[in-house]
């Protein structure tokens, strides 16, 4: 058996005359433990990119919307290639490197590899059949195709998601609320619901815990499951009460008007991203056009 | 900062929640002058948190219940005084309402359309009377401590510049590091500001320094449906009247004496709780229950290592410290339920499953039973099942007594802690304080030989506290070993508990 390393035992006999009655020794044990972190926060940029860190929350959202809509109108292999490197180009500018991109984007090059199948084995026949299986069909076409299905969902999805990265979600609100004049009821009611998950993952694993020491934790995993789930149940709407009390009692929820502690609008900056993002997928269509590959999306085969 | 205090009036003022048959309170008559700050009492049940959520304006329209008479601020139905109250409440979790500490501050006075420039303005010198001054208002409100919290959600309501200060226990659920802050920021607070102020509060003590009246809620008669004002007065007079009314009714009377229930006193041999009684036998009161060889613990990496500790039969160890220091970790750890990062946790040879496994974290989930049991700080994270009977008789039926076996231990379990009338109940609808018993039942019905409890006393009102008391020295002279995570003094001295202390060393 080892030797007591970091703890040191000491006796104390406390002193009867201060507690009075206690008159057995009251032995001490001291337990080391390392010391708690000093709280300090790691500054959180709001983008990987100083460019997009630098407008507003509400523009990032429309500057998705206006990047991916114009993209649906063609199914080519030219317009979604040069709209995926026109939008590498602009982010490396942007402060984001390509290798960045891809690493914090990487759940949606799994999609697309996953169109790419779909579309590879299964797509509409067009030109000679190379070879089938039951629903399988591989013909002469498959392959531009699902290249071009897959590189549009990069094309559409990258940018989304790069712009959504480190996006504030108390700056988000208040953009909804003053920009979009979005109700504030709904947007701060459902921002401080967002809050309530940390508490409740808290609440998931004692759950989890209890079950153990309680002799449930044995059985079949999905009933257990189930029935954590039905405890977080509870206790979350419980927990919605209570915050939804102390929201009230903070003078939120009735019709009165509302000032914003906070100013959210668009600035110069906005409007130049707006363009951007238009332009970046009109380029890119224009290319297609221009080279002859325009495939209007909805026409079929 | 300037705030007008404001005047209350109740008016034979009376509440019935739309779901209940009985009013809540009624007749309910009292007059507070600007600035007097009161403290309000009663027992659970008295109807405090109504008379409070009255105040504050928040019981709701007519589709959520019925009024009578009436109850003003400054003159106004206090329905309408939007603005003119602050209700601080007891959890520090669910007070939080944004995620930056200058937001959530500010969050009142946007409701209450204060300009922008104002908003900051008041923001700033409501932290700074609150002692959070000093903090960078873009501060993630998610790492703050429970004292912080608090005062945090004082200067959210300060900046609202309430004629009346509502605080409905605001340090129940501190650790006594965390209640002196909320103290201190709460007397700067009426100090500057002369506001009005009602606070509720079992430990009353707390407050004394502060308070010029005490108003106490209850049954005006034994029997009675509607709880009423029963006592008001200067806080000495109603101490000494009504002492023992409200020392039942759960409150911390000053100068009550703490009972003693240290190993062999009389008033510990008063409660039997298990019906076996061979169970002593089988243990021997030198040779450790549980031991730690070695142990580092921590929720992946080690909060501390080394540690070597043995607990005992018939003896309660108090793992007492700072917030934050992992005691709870290392509960958890003890129990079984979180694996050793490091070292080995043991039990007694002779009460493993086999010679060969004695760490509790090897074992099925249906072995802990009877050797282990853990009681969570929070009951409802404990809770499995739809029936208080059913939830006690969880343990045995797992262990695989039969359904008569395990109801008969469930019923005899719920008699000894006063819950068989709510046997049919669902737990979750149960008070505070029955929960808790509630959860000790379920846990004590698996006859564990080491007990393990997270801050079994914490936020409980004092016939809670001195029931939980009674219960950990009758488990403890059935020859059980008792491990506690507390910083509860007074509980570690009722018991004559051995401290384990954690302290933070330097950083390796």
């Amino acid at each position: 058996m080892s030797e007591p390393v970091q703890i040191t035992v000491q006796t104390n006999e406390t002193d009867s005359a201060v507690s009075g009655k206690t008159e057995t020794a009251t032995i001490s044990d001291y337990v080391t433990v390392s010391p708690q972190d000093s709280r300090v926060e790691p500054f959180k940029p709001a983008s990987p990119s100083w460019f997009v860190a630098r407008i507003n929350p509400v523009s990032r959202i429309i500057g998705a919307l206006l990047l991916c809509i114009p993209m649906f109108f063609s199914l080519d292999l030219v317009s979604a290639s040069s709209a995926l490197a026109i939008e590498f180009v602009l982010l490396w500018i942007g402060g984001v490197a390509p290798w960045t991109v891809c690493r914090k984007t990487w759940p949606v090059w799994i999609a697309a590899l996953g169109s790419f199948i779909s579309v590879f084995l299964y797509a509409r026949v067009s030109g000679e059949i190379l070879w089938s299986a039951g629903w399988i069909v591989i013909s002469e076409g498959s392959f531009p195709l699902a290249l071009a299905t897959a590189i549009r969902v990069a094309a559409i999805a990258v940018p989304g998601v790069i712009l959504a990265l480190g996006l504030d979600p108390t700056d988000l609100a208040d953009g909804l609320v003053e920009i979009l004049h979005f109700s504030p009821r709904f947007v701060y009611g459902g921002l401080a619901g967002l809050r309530m998950f940390t508490l409740l993952q808290d609440d998931w694993r004692a759950l989890g815990l209890s079950q153990r020491s309680r002799g449930l934790g044995d059985g079949n995993a999905i009933m257990r499951a189930l029935s954590q789930a039905f405890g977080l149940l509870v206790l979350s709407i419980r927990r919605a009460t209570k915050l939804a009390t102390a929201m009230e009692a903070r003078g939120f929820g009735s019709d009165a008007p509302r000032s914003q502690a906070r100013v959210s609008s668009l600035h110069a900056i906005d409007w130049v991203f707006y363009a951007i993002c238009l332009s970046i997928p009109f380029a890119a269509l224009a290319l297609a056009i221009a080279t002859g590959n325009w495939h209007f999306a909805f026409q079929g085969a | 900062m300037q705030v007008q205090p404001a005047a209350v009036e109740a008016n034979g003022w009376g509440w019935r929640h739309a779901t209940r048959k009985d009013f809540a309170l009624r007749a309910v008559d009292f007059t507070i002058q600007p600035g007097e700050r009161v403290l309000l009492l009663g027992a659970s049940g008295a109807g405090k948190s109504t008379m409070m959520a009255g105040l504050a304006g928040v019981l709701g329209g007519d589709e959520e219940g019925e009024q009578e008479g009436s109850l003003t601020i400054d003159g106004v139905d206090a329905r309408e005084a939007r603005g003119r109250v602050g209700l601080v409440l007891q959890d520090p979790d669910s007070q939080i309402i944004l995620e930056r500490l200058g937001d959530d501050a500010a969050f009142g006075c946007e409701n209450l359309n204060v300009p922008r420039e104002e908003i900051w303005q008041r923001v700033r010198e409501s932290l700074n009377l609150v002692g959070l001054g000093d903090l960078d208002l873009n501060r993630s409100t998610r790492h703050l401590s429970g004292g912080q919290r608090q005062r945090l959600a004082l200067a959210g309501v300060l900046a609202m510049k309430p004629g009346l200060l509502l605080l409905d226990e605001p340090t129940a659920n501190l650790d006594p590091e965390g209640v002196v802050e909320v103290h201190d920021a709460v007397k700067k607070v009426v100090e500057s500001t002369g506001q009005t102020m009602v606070v509720v509060e079992h430990h009353i003590d707390v407050w004394l320094d502060m308070v010029d009246r005490v108003i106490v809620l209850g049954r005006p008669e034994p029997g009675s449906p509607a709880g009423a004002v029963i006592a008001d007065g200067k806080p000495d007079e109603v101490f000494a009247a009504m002492g023992d009314v409200l020392a039942s009714g759960g409150a911390w009377v000053p100068g009550r004496t703490i009972p003693d229930y240290r190993p062999g006193s009389a008033a510990s041999q008063a409660v039997r709780v298990r019906n076996v009684t061979a169970d002593t036998s089988q243990t021997d009161e030198h040779t450790p229950v549980l031991s730690c060889r070695n142990l580092s613990f921590g929720r992946g990496s080690a909060l501390g290592t080394g540690i070597n500790l043995d607990f005992y039969p018939g003896e309660v160890t108090a793992l007492m410290g700072p917030n934050g220091a992992g005691k709870s970790t290392f509960a958890l750890t003890l129990a079984g339920l979180l694996p050793p990062v490091d070292g080995q946790v043991l039990i007694a040879e002779n009460l493993a499953p086999r010679a060969d496994r004695r760490e509790p974290i090897t074992w099925k989930s249906r072995e802990l039973l009877g050797r282990i049991g853990m009681v969570f700080q929070e009951p409802e994270h404990q809770f499995a099942a739809n029936f208080v009977r059913d939830e006690v008789a969880v343990g045995p039926k797992s262990m695989g007594k039969t359904q008569e076996e395990a109801y008969a231990i469930a019923d005899s379990m719920l008699e000894r802690m006063n819950l068989t009338r709510f046997a049919q109940a669902n737990p979750y609808t149960l008070s505070g304080g029955e929960k808790r018993r509630l959860s000790v039942a379920s846990m004590l019905a698996a006859a564990p030989q080491v007990l393990v409890m997270d801050e079994p006393t914490f936020g409980q009102d004092f016939t809670t506290w001195t029931e939980m008391v009674k219960l950990i020295a009758a488990i403890r002279d059935q020859g059980s070993c008792v491990i506690m995570v507390t910083h509860d003094e007074a509980l570690v001295n009722a018991l004559s508990a051995r401290r384990v202390m954690f302290q933070e060393g330097s950083r390796a």
